[in-house]
């Protein structure tokens, strides 16, 4: 087996590569063709996921933990810089291509009925496909540079994603946008490029990181330039303050895709490079400190918009900034594995919810579809009581719903919990953690309150439908539920992954991790609560669950509530919150708007049109032209006119040369 | 045998071709003139596996011609010029088969003066001999020329007039500094030679007059860039000019003034050129040219201008890398002045497609069109992207190079750079969805014809050379890496000397347009 790895390595990415060339010609040639169609598209996610499994077993086989680098060619080489199309399976890359294929697989199939009847099915499975592909480069890639060919790739098929439905301007709005603020990120990700290559000459990451120790003084200006900047491109991909804004508008999207893009793979792309550059980050405590804040405020920040969001999508989109802010608490922190942990955990049953969402969504819109209702299919204030109509959907929405508000023994809780535990810790230290600590506990509370609401509104209480509807309201076929089932499945059982020791557990993926973190763990160990601290911690975590779960139950009326074209406007901090902070119409008016008016006023009009085009080009032609005119004048045929001209010179002439 | 006479065939070819085109029936020309473009594209790629990367100038031709005068046909190839020639005669016969349709009124000229056009492209590249130069720089101006104002669009006078005015004025004081430089040379050394090997040997001992005559060269060279402020000319030019005259505008024309820098410009008068004053000026300028023309690009309403614009900032980066020095961003800048020709040149002839079917450039006239013309919009999201230079796209490899290169020299220049992929997502995006994507809710635009089989025969070269080198570019980077090493030693050993005489305002465009007297 070790002598057939690469091969297999080389497979997991390169499968869905040829979905998308076979279904992107389906596309163009043959799109009615959904069942090839269908085939192509779920069967490369399942090989990738068969040669991802069969390719980490034959690596933990090797019981050699040093990164495996296959190399497929020689891609950019000029004088020192020299890069090469590789793939490294080490720990940390494993655990990631498992959950890519994993959960992309059962997406994949949840699609085949979510999309089925759409005109444009084989063109989703072909983004679908390329998806896949980009995010295994950007988790397998050996350096730098092949891991931004991943990180811009999957941000380009979730530009083509979000915008699927092109046709209507507010979808292509938000692809766009998506593009844009990921591409702002990505110029902090390009400069890190060249602060590496600078310091350390090279962009591979075992040398890099081999390299960093001696080639970055800690806590030195340059680790600490690149770390930020390498965040800089977290911040756009993973969403967070101040770049989150693109996110809750990529719910535009088809369903599936908010699920697996922007929820359980591609938006953790950051919380990865973060884990991967561990070493620079453990290098440089002021960026992993603004990591860890950062992190802290979004996951607070993310929640209190989720509080007021009708829209079903939105709120997951939220709860998903928020719960990608825990992460970076974590990294932040130097629990690497902790924010690894949470990621795998949160793919499970974030998937689930969007998937669930899906699900009800599919219902709410084949239901308003029978009846030619105009009515929003995603408004929670139009559902209510859908549980009588998809018990599976709600009873594994629910699974997922305690997991990520951190009830045990639901993976969310593990994963969680390890993160707040490994912030109070770093608090007796560092003692701003406490302030990031308390930044997570209030966001852990917010978190099972919005849960909550969202499932009070959707699953409980009198249907707000409508009268014809609520009879066509369905449950999903069994291809969309199937995957629910499996993902509910994992909800519960991933916390075994890293069960902690103070629970008895081995902490499994810690120590599966060490090797890729050995050098961070060195320069900066992790501290050890006592063991009562650690007990104290986790109840009070589980007691601030229950209190966010109970005050919902307590204090919101699902009864009350009336189908959203009846609703009254939101007034006071209801409308603050529902309106999101008004962080877009500030982007808007700070930024986006005086850009804008820059280069069309200012810039194009007045420099290039007026200054240098009208003033000095056509400027310089109209004087030439002018003195040709008045040189033109002067060739009047009279002979008077010219000996009086004639004269004249002369005179000049001789007074100059008497002089 | 081909060695010898592969360059000297590939500028005779196309002058024969294009006598043939006028003596043979209007409905032949197009076909004529496709297959005599065809052929010497295939008269040139063997020289892309006879070149040898270590070997310097090749496939050498040197005969005396004016022997009197010190006037030699010289012409050669090396690292630099060998992908110019290449991607010259991969462009011109799309350009051919793109102008099929577009073309319609006096196709016999059109057709002659594109394949002159061919013969005066390649020889700027291949010429070695500075007169050789100036007679290729002109030859290629004219049929440009013609090419804008009779074929053009409405404003096509104008436009025409601009574009040769502007490009001769620079090419006269081209002129005035090669004879200067011949004669000056000519009066220390004895020997009056327009040779270039001749000249770049003794350029170094000119003395205060090098800072007049780089100025000189500089500005010829750097109106055809074109770097801001003398940039104007272009979205003009671009606009007006029929789709194969944008495409070889951008695609190579353009390049002439890059490649005017790095074989002349400043092998000839370094201590001119790297002067710190002057190098802060250049490398300024190359700067405003990338964040000024995206920014210009982001606000047009005509899709033609809007591509105009973008050109602007890309041969900024070309600049930029030039002047950095270094053999990543030396590098990096002749990956963008190949890449530009392969993705400008597809974004023009996909204007054109649109233009031929609604005759219009608004990017307002669309909207929602990816619904009616799919492969249409596959091709101009792929090449899109390209130009916005996403990874694993050509446009990615170029800008690398040269951001990474520059890094090393001028940290800061570099990081303001780098922004300019970000104003680029910011110019095409919205172009993308303004054309492609939004409600389709024109009329018109219900019915528009997907691509034909031509088009896609125009297309899809161009698309595969944007992967190809995306995802391995190695062959070309290892072709030129030896020419780029040469560049930068021939640059860089110059003994630095006191250059800068007391200039007026030390800009060296002023210092330029002062020099044309100074001689």
């Amino acid at each position: 087996m070790p002598g057939a790895l690469p091969t297999v390595l080389w497979l997991v990415p390169a499968v869905p590569l040829a979905g998308f060339l076979l279904n992107g010609v389906l596309a163009l040639v043959r799109p009615r063709a959904t069942r090839t169609v269908s085939v192509i598209g779920v069967g490369v996610l399942v090989l990738a996921a068969g040669a991802a499994g069969a390719a980490v077993v034959a690596f933990a086989r090797l019981h050699d933990p040093a990164p495996l680098v296959v190399r497929a060619w020689e891609w950019l080489s000029v004088g020192e810089l020299h890069v090469d199309l590789a793939l490294q399976l080490d720990p940390l890359s494993a655990v990631m291509i498992l959950v890519v294929t994993g959960v992309g697989t059962l997406i994949h199939i949840f699609s085949v009925g979510y999309m089925h009847d759409d005109p444009g099915y084989a063109r989703y499975f072909a983004y679908l496909n390329l998806f896949v592909f980009f995010m295994l480069l950007l988790v397998l890639g050996a350096s730098f540079p092949v891991m931004f060919v991943g990180w811009e790739g999957v941000g380009l098929c979730s530009y083509l994603l979000i915008g699927f439905w092109f046709n209507e301007k507010i979808n292509a709005d938000a692809g766009k946008k998506a593009f844009i603020v990921n591409r702002i990120g990505d110029v902090g990700f390009l400069l890190a490029m060249l602060v590496i290559f600078q310091q350390t000459g090279s962009l591979d990451f075992t040398r890099v990181f081999a390299q960093a120790p001696g080639a970055f003084p800690a806590g030195g200006a340059a680790v600490t330039a690149a770390a930020l900047l390498l965040f800089l491109g977290c911040a756009g991909k993973s969403a967070q303050i101040p770049l989150y804004t693109w996110l809750p508008d990529a719910m535009q999207g088809p369903t599936p895709v908010s699920a697996l893009i922007h929820a359980a793979t591609m938006v953790t792309a950051g919380v990865y490079l973060v884990a991967r550059c561990n070493v620079l980050f453990a290098l440089a405590p002021v960026a992993s400190a603004t990591v860890a804040g950062i992190g802290a405020v979004t996951a607070l920040f993310a929640a209190t918009i989720a509080l007021k969001q009708w829209d079903i999508k939105r709120v997951l989109a939220y709860s998903t900034v928020s719960q990608l802010g825990y992460m970076f608490l974590g990294v932040g922190t130097g629990a690497y594995a902790g924010g690894i942990f949470h990621l795998a955990t949160h793919a499970c049953f974030k998937a689930l919810l969007f998937l669930g969402a899906g699900s009800v969504i599919h219902a709410m819109h084949q239901a308003y579809h029978a009846t030619h209702t105009h009515d929003d299919a995603q408004d929670m204030r139009n559902m209510g009581g859908l549980a009588r109509h998809l018990p599976w959907t709600a009873t594994l929405m629910w699974i997922a719903t305690l997991a990520l508000a951190g009830i045990p023994p639901l993976s969310g809780f593990f994963s969680k919990d390890e993160i707040l535990g490994a912030a109070f810790a770093e608090a007796t230290v560092r003692p701003v953690w406490y302030l990031f600590w308390a930044l997570g506990m209030a966001a852990a509370l917010l978190t099972a309150f919005y849960m909550t609401r969202l499932m009070l509104y959707t699953f409980h209480g009198p249907n707000r439908t409508g009268e014809r509807e609520q009879a066509l309201l369905r449950e999903a076929p069994q291809i969309m539920t199937g995957p629910l089932v499996v993902l509910g499945a994992l909800t519960v059982l991933a916390g075994a992954l890293n069960l902690p020791r103070l629970l008895g557990g081995g902490a499994l993926l810690e120590r599966w991790l060490a090797p890729v973190l050995a050098v961070a763990q060195r320069l900066h160990p992790a501290i050890e609560l006592p063991r009562a601290a650690q007990w104290a911690l986790v109840a009070g975590a589980v007691a601030v669950a229950a209190t966010g779960i109970l005050t919902a139950l307590r204090f919101l009326h699902p009864e009350a509530l009336v189908p959203a074209r009846l609703a009254p406007p939101e007034t006071g901090l209801g409308r603050v919150l529902w309106k999101k902070w008004y962080v877009d119409e500030l982007y808007d008016a700070v930024i986006v708007r005086p850009v804008m008016w820059l280069s069309r006023e200012l810039l194009w009009k007045v420099i290039d049109v007026r200054l240098l085009d009208g003033l000095l080009v056509n400027g310089t032609a109209a004087v030439s032209r002018a003195i040709g005119w008045a040189g033109s004048r002067l060739e009047t045929g009279e002979v008077g006119v010219y000996v009086v001209v004639f004269v004249l010179g002369v005179l000049a002439v001789l007074g100059a040369a008497v002089r | 045998m081909y060695r010898d006479l592969v360059l000297t065939a590939l500028l005779v070819w196309p002058l024969l071709a294009g006598g043939v085109v006028l003596l043979l029936p209007t409905r032949w020309a197009k076909h004529v003139a496709l297959v005599a473009s065809l052929v010497e594209f295939a008269m040139a790629v063997p020289l892309w596996w006879t070149f040898a990367p270590a070997g310097g100038m090749q496939f050498l031709l040197d005969v005396p011609w004016i022997s009197g005068w010190g006037i030699r046909y010289t012409v050669g190839v090396d690292g630099i010029s060998l992908f110019m020639v290449l991607l010259t005669t991969f462009l011109v016969p799309l350009t051919v088969l793109g102008s099929y349709r577009y073309i319609t009124t006096h196709e016999r000229a059109f057709y002659a003066l594109l394949l002159v056009l061919t013969a005066g492209m390649l020889g700027v590249f291949v010429a070695l001999d500075l007169f050789l130069f100036y007679v290729m720089w002109e030859v290629m101006l004219i049929p440009m020329y013609f090419i804008i104002g009779v074929w053009g669009g409405e404003n096509r006078l104008y436009a025409a007039i601009k574009f040769f005015i502007y490009t001769f004025f620079g090419s006269l004081l081209m002129l005035v500094a090669i004879l200067a430089l011949v004669m000056l040379e000519g009066r220390r050394t004895g020997v009056y030679s327009f040779s270039y090997d001749y000249l770049l040997m003794h350029a170094g001992g000119l003395g205060p007059v090098a800072f007049w005559l780089f100025g000189a060269f500089f500005l010829a060279f750097a109106i055809k860039v074109p770097m801001v402020p003398f940039h104007t000319w272009l979205p003009d030019a671009h606009v007006e000019a029929p789709t194969a005259g944008s495409v070889l505008l951008a695609g190579i024309l353009l390049k002439m003034g890059t490649y005017g820098f790095l074989r002349f410009a400043l092998p000839f008068f370094p201590q001119a050129g790297l002067a710190p004053a002057v190098q802060t000026a250049i490398v300024a300028l190359a700067l405003v040219g990338i964040v000024y023309g995206g920014l210009v690009a982001m606000v047009q309403p005509d899709f033609k201008k809007l591509i105009a614009y973008s050109s602007v900032a890309h041969l900024g980066f070309v600049v930029l890398g030039i002047w950095a020095l270094t053999l990543q961003s030396v590098q990096g800048a002749l990956m963008v002045m190949i890449n530009h020709g392969l993705s400008t040149g597809a974004l023009f002839f996909l204007v054109g497609m649109l233009y031929e079917r609604r005759h219009s450039r608004l990017l307002d006239a669309f909207g929602g069109i990816a619904k009616v013309v799919p492969l249409f919009a596959a091709g101009l999201t792929v090449v899109s992207l390209s130009s916005i230079g996403l990874p694993a796209t050509n446009g990615f490899i170029g800008e690398f190079l040269v951001l990474v290169g520059t890094f090393r020299t001028y940290p800061v220049p570099a990081a303001i750079a780098a922004t300019g992929v970000l104003i680029a997502a910011m110019y095409l995006l919205p172009a993308l969805q303004r054309v492609l994507y939004n409600p389709l809710d024109k009329r018109e635009n219900e019915k528009l014809p997907d691509l034909s089989a031509r088009e896609l025969a125009v297309l899809v070269p161009l698309i595969a050379c944007i992967v190809w080198i995306g995802v391995y570019p190695q062959p070309i980077l290892r072709r030129m890496e030896p020419s780029a090493a040469r560049f930068i030693q021939t640059v860089r050993v110059a003994p630095p000397g006191p250059i800068l005489p007391p200039a007026p305002s030390g800009g060296a465009g002023a210092g330029g347009a002062a020099g044309a007297a100074a001689p």
